[in-house]
């Protein structure tokens, strides 16, 4: 029971607060709402039996995904200009197509899924389970994972920096 | 127990928004940080299935994802930075220059 309510109010909260931050018109107001989001989504890794997960949702989104974005925010002075109005009928379709998307999605989990013929597995997954799966059968990704990160770090400061005249 | 339906549900309705933020918005920062979103609504789903099955590839694969979500924000931030110092707005609309 506990669970369910815990389940309930961070469902609420997420999904609040990403709408929010659709309906926002200032992107820093935005970002703290997305923030509150990827706060709410750590918990439910933490309902969901991956406490390393959450740590790191909080470590690597919160702290420092949204904090490029504020930087990035704060950069370009979006106060400046002002989000043109969106045009209604673009706006329209764009909810009719998103609706769709949403009775697709619930549908095919709700009839389609068979999950419930899937027994949960007791227990859950430990820490040290990730860990032997990351080193063993996952080696290559998270290998490829290091040099795709260099790839991003050197492409963002080419990208980012000023033509030297 | 919650079980992996409801939390299936909730990620589909995360999944949802962000993509409602990439079709109505015009300011490429708030689409950028609603492909954040969609990107956290699948990992709620790897997860949730990683418990049904009690098995670690889908906590591997939320790693993963995370480490590939950070630095599509860094390249994807310094093009946003990049195309502001060009065309001094952030708005999409007016970022048609490869339009045909």
């Amino acid at each position: 029971m506990t669970e369910w309510i815990l389940f309930v109010v961070l469902s609420v909260i997420a999904i609040g607060s990403a709408v929010m931050m659709l309906v926002g018109r200032n992107p820093v107001h935005c970002a703290l709402w997305l923030v509150l989001t990827f706060f709410c989504v750590a918990g439910f890794f933490l309902t969901l039996g991956a406490p390393f997960l959450a740590a790191v949702q909080i470590i690597v989104y919160t702290g420092a995904i949204m904090i490029l974005f504020l930087f990035v925010v704060m950069l370009v002075n979006p106060e400046r200009e002002g989000e043109p109005a969106v045009p209604a009928s673009h706006r329209r379709a764009g909810l009719t197509l998103a609706a769709v998307l949403l009775v697709v999605m619930v549908g095919a989990i709700t009839t389609r899924s068979g999950l419930g013929a899937i027994p949960t597995e007791p227990g859950g997954v430990t820490l040290r389970q990730v860990g032997t799966a990351l080193l063993t059968e996952w080696m290559l990704p998270f290998e490829l994972t290091s040099v795709l990160l260099l790839v991003a770090m050197i492409g963002a400061i080419v990208l980012a920096r000023r033509r030297i005249e | 127990m919650v079980p992996t339906v409801a939390y299936l549900a909730v990620s589909a309705v995360l999944f949802t928004l962000g993509v409602v933020g990439v079709l109505v918005r015009r300011n490429a920062l708030i689409i950028f940080m609603s492909i954040e979103l969609m990107l956290n609504a699948v990992n709620v789903s790897l997860v949730s299935f990683a418990r049904q099955h009690g098995h670690a590839t889908g906590q591997v694969f939320v790693l993963l994802i995370l480490a590939v979500a950070a630095a599509e924000v860094a390249v994807g931030l310094a093009i946003i930075l990049s195309v502001f110092r060009h065309r001094d707005t952030v708005d999409v609309d007016h970022v048609n220059l490869m339009k045909w």
